[in-house]
């Protein structure tokens, strides 16, 4: 198990060095920030002072190890807009898009995964068509026009819910949360639903799928065989042969919601992440960027690790390391 | 004779497919008695299993028993409700089946298994159920059961899987086990010595065993009786030696003819022509009748039971019956 801990290790050093070079270039190919940065009117004197100060007039190598140095220091740079650290700046919006994802990737899971076995597990049922129906719904309607169906009809038109926001918040740990707050939930319920329905349609597949080819197996079969009620049968065998797909896919979309909420965000006036790089996009603030883009390669080298120590702990054969 | 443990009559079951109606189990009957080993044989395809599944009440959708009865110690199974049923199942019948890996779940181990199978019907303690579970285990002849516990499936051979599933089907000293080629997986070594074992094991508990193969010389070294299985139905059946010495049926002659240690040395094994037939398409009439030598018109008719003494045969023409030779 050590083993592999270690492997797994660093198997994740090298993909953040060559992920941190290739978001490096990549920011850089964007464009030039100093036309944005620099204001028309200055002079060449306070042009080139400022090129100087924000290590422009270097190569990009150089400006790459420099920037790696800081790096390892925990030192991400500043914006260059904002001229705050950018590790601030993004720390402070992430427990907002933490929360809202958090919520909704689970709730979705859940939710999603015990729709899919039901669906699975009694594939002729009416209630089973129509929740294979509303997965295909889930699937085919872009995200966007869902969520401005939901301000329309929940927030405008009924009244029930704010149209955008995060609303009161409570400060635990010296970070604010909505979710603790009555308001604070009435205000996450839209967004956390238009972020988690295209997620739900995946896990009630998924579910769904990997239901219906195990129950067909003679591990299945046997354990009838051997007397054991269809509640057991479900929670003690289904669940933990069907888990593998579902954890990799939960993990992905975890990773994948949480650096991409992006249009949501934007929709529920939600001050996430998201809505921070966007802007930061527009106006070429590189150290953001370039920021961002780490911290998310960070994010998913580590989700996959997590996900590799998870198969490990729930599936024998993988933790022995066995073929069979 | 004393009253049968098991008693079959007029099974059929049918598969409602896409592609028609498949009658995998076609009018099956017989009759086992208290510590019985039944030998059931027959081509692939002939309904062997889905005889035992139907026995135990597991026929999934598209399938269902149509028609027939199946008595288990004086109860009706087949109109008995799923939860009445299943306290029946692993209890007072089980189940051995072919293919060792795939019958245990791989991400729980061996006494997780074993304790599931146990709390089915009884709820015992954990340290009750686990000393429940390696004494059979080492009853079944693995070593060091108490420590196994603890391992997965994969950390067996298939012949120790196999091991482990015979244990879980004798967990609860049941009345009949259905043994589905149990054998058949493993190495020809090993195939000898499960055999036996289980033979021994049966007789010990005084369990009756339905021994299903599709190879006559193995059942026959073991069944007390033979029902050879063709396209769903039980074309003749009656005691091992009765039947292997003077068989009525074509069938049943021609499995003995390609029997390895009834030919003659250098000679090719002898082969019954023609394959199993589908069974969306049988012809009318007797099953067998396409790849039968002795056929003839009247064979375009289902052909009654015909029984004598302890034996049965469904055929117009049986071998070995002089007077009914057809010309
Ligand atoms: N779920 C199913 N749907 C449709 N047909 C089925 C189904 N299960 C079994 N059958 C059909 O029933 C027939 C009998 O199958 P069965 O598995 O009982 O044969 P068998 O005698 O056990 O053969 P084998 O020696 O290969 O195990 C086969 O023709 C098979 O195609
Ligand atoms: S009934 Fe006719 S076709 Fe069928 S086995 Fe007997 S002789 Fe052959
Ligand atoms: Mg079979």
């Amino acid at each position: 198990m050590l083993g592999f801990i270690i492997q797994r290790f660093m198997q994740a050093v090298v993909v953040m060095a060559v992920m941190s070079v290739i978001v490096f270039c990549g920011v850089y190919a964007i464009g030039n920030p100093i036309d944005i940065v620099i204001p028309p009117e200055a002079t060449e004197e306070i042009r080139l002072n400022t090129i100087r100060r924000l290590g422009l007039d270097r190569p990009l190598y150089e400006q790459y190890f420099i920037f790696i140095g800081n790096l390892l220091q925990g030192d991400l740079g500043r914006s260059f807009v904002y001229n705050v650290p950018v590790l601030e700046l993004i720390g402070g919006r992430l427990p907002a898009t933490l929360e809202l994802v958090l919520i909704s990737v689970i709730s979705a899971t859940v939710i999603g995964v015990s729709l899919g076995i039901y669906a699975g597990y009694r594939p002729d049922s009416w209630l089973s068509k129509t929740i294979m129906a509303v997965s295909v719904l889930g699937f085919s309607v872009p995200s966007f026009w869902v969520g401005l169906i939901l301000i329309l009809t929940f927030a405008v038109n009924l009244g029930w819910m704010p149209a955008g926001g995060r609303g009161d918040t409570v400060e635990i740990l010296g970070i604010e949360w909505s979710f603790l707050t009555a308001d604070g939930l009435s205000h996450i319920v839209l967004p956390a639903v238009n972020l988690a329905l295209f997620k739900l349609a995946m896990m009630i597949r998924l579910a769904r799928a990997g239901t219906r080819e195990i129950m067909l197996t003679d591990t299945i079969k046997f354990a009838r065989a051997a007397g054991l009620s269809e509640a057991t049968i479900l929670r003690r065998h289904l669940l933990k042969l069907i888990s593998i797909p579902i954890i990799t896919v939960f993990g992905l979309e975890l990773g994948s919601t949480l650096a991409f909420a992006v249009v949501t965000e934007t929709i529920f006036s939600w001050p996430g992440v998201g809505k921070l790089i966007i802007d930061s996009i527009s106006v070429l603030d590189r150290p953001v960027m370039v920021a961002y883009l780490i911290l998310v390669a960070f994010l998913f080298v580590t989700i996959n690790f997590v996900i590799d120590l998870v198969f490990a702990l729930i599936d024998p054969r993988i933790r022995h390391g066995a073929s069979a | 004779m004393t009253d049968p443990v098991l008693s079959v009559r007029d099974l059929r079951t049918h598969f409602f497919t896409r592609a028609g109606v498949v009658k995998a189990v076609d009018g099956v009957s017989f009759d086992l008695a208290a510590g019985e080993i039944l030998g059931l044989v027959g081509e692939s395809g002939s309904g062997k299993t889905v005889t035992g599944f139907s026995i135990l009440g597991l026929i999934d959708a598209p399938g269902r028993i149509v028609e027939g009865s199946v008595m288990l110690n004086g109860t009706e199974l087949t109109s008995l409700p799923e939860a009445q049923l299943r306290a029946r199942r692993g209890r007072d019948i089980s189940m051995v089946f072919q293919d060792p890996i795939a019958t245990l779940n791989p991400m729980l181990t061996i006494g997780q298994q074993m304790r599931l199978a146990i709390n089915a019907h009884e709820k015992l303690g954990r340290r009750a159920a686990e000393a429940r579970a390696a004494e059979l285990l080492t009853q079944v002849g693995i070593p060091s059961a108490e420590a196994r516990l603890r391992s997965y499936p994969h950390e067996f051979s298939g012949g120790m899987r196999q091991r482990v599933a015979i244990a879980i089907a004798l967990l609860h000293r049941p009345s009949v086990i259905v043994a589905d080629e149990p054998t058949t997986a493993l190495d020809v070594s090993i195939q000898a010595q499960i055999l036996y074992q289980m033979r021994d094991l049966a007789a010990q508990t005084g369990t009756a065993l339905i021994w299903i193969s599709h190879d006559l010389a193995v059942v026959s070294s073991l069944a007390t009786r033979l029902a050879v299985m063709y396209a769903g139905r039980i074309v003749e059946q009656g005691p091992t030696a009765t039947l292997l010495r003077d068989p009525r049926h074509p069938y049943t002659a021609g499995l003995i003819a390609s029997l390895p240690a009834t030919s003659k040395p250098g000679e090719p094994l002898a082969q019954i022509p023609g394959t199993t037939p589908s069974l969306l398409s049988l012809p009318p009439g007797c099953p067998f009748a396409p790849r039968c030598a002795r056929q003839t018109p009247a064979c375009t008719e289902e052909p009654a039971l015909t029984i004598e003494a302890d034996r049965g045969w469904r055929c117009f023409h049986p071998v070995g019956q002089m007077h009914e030779e057809p010309a």
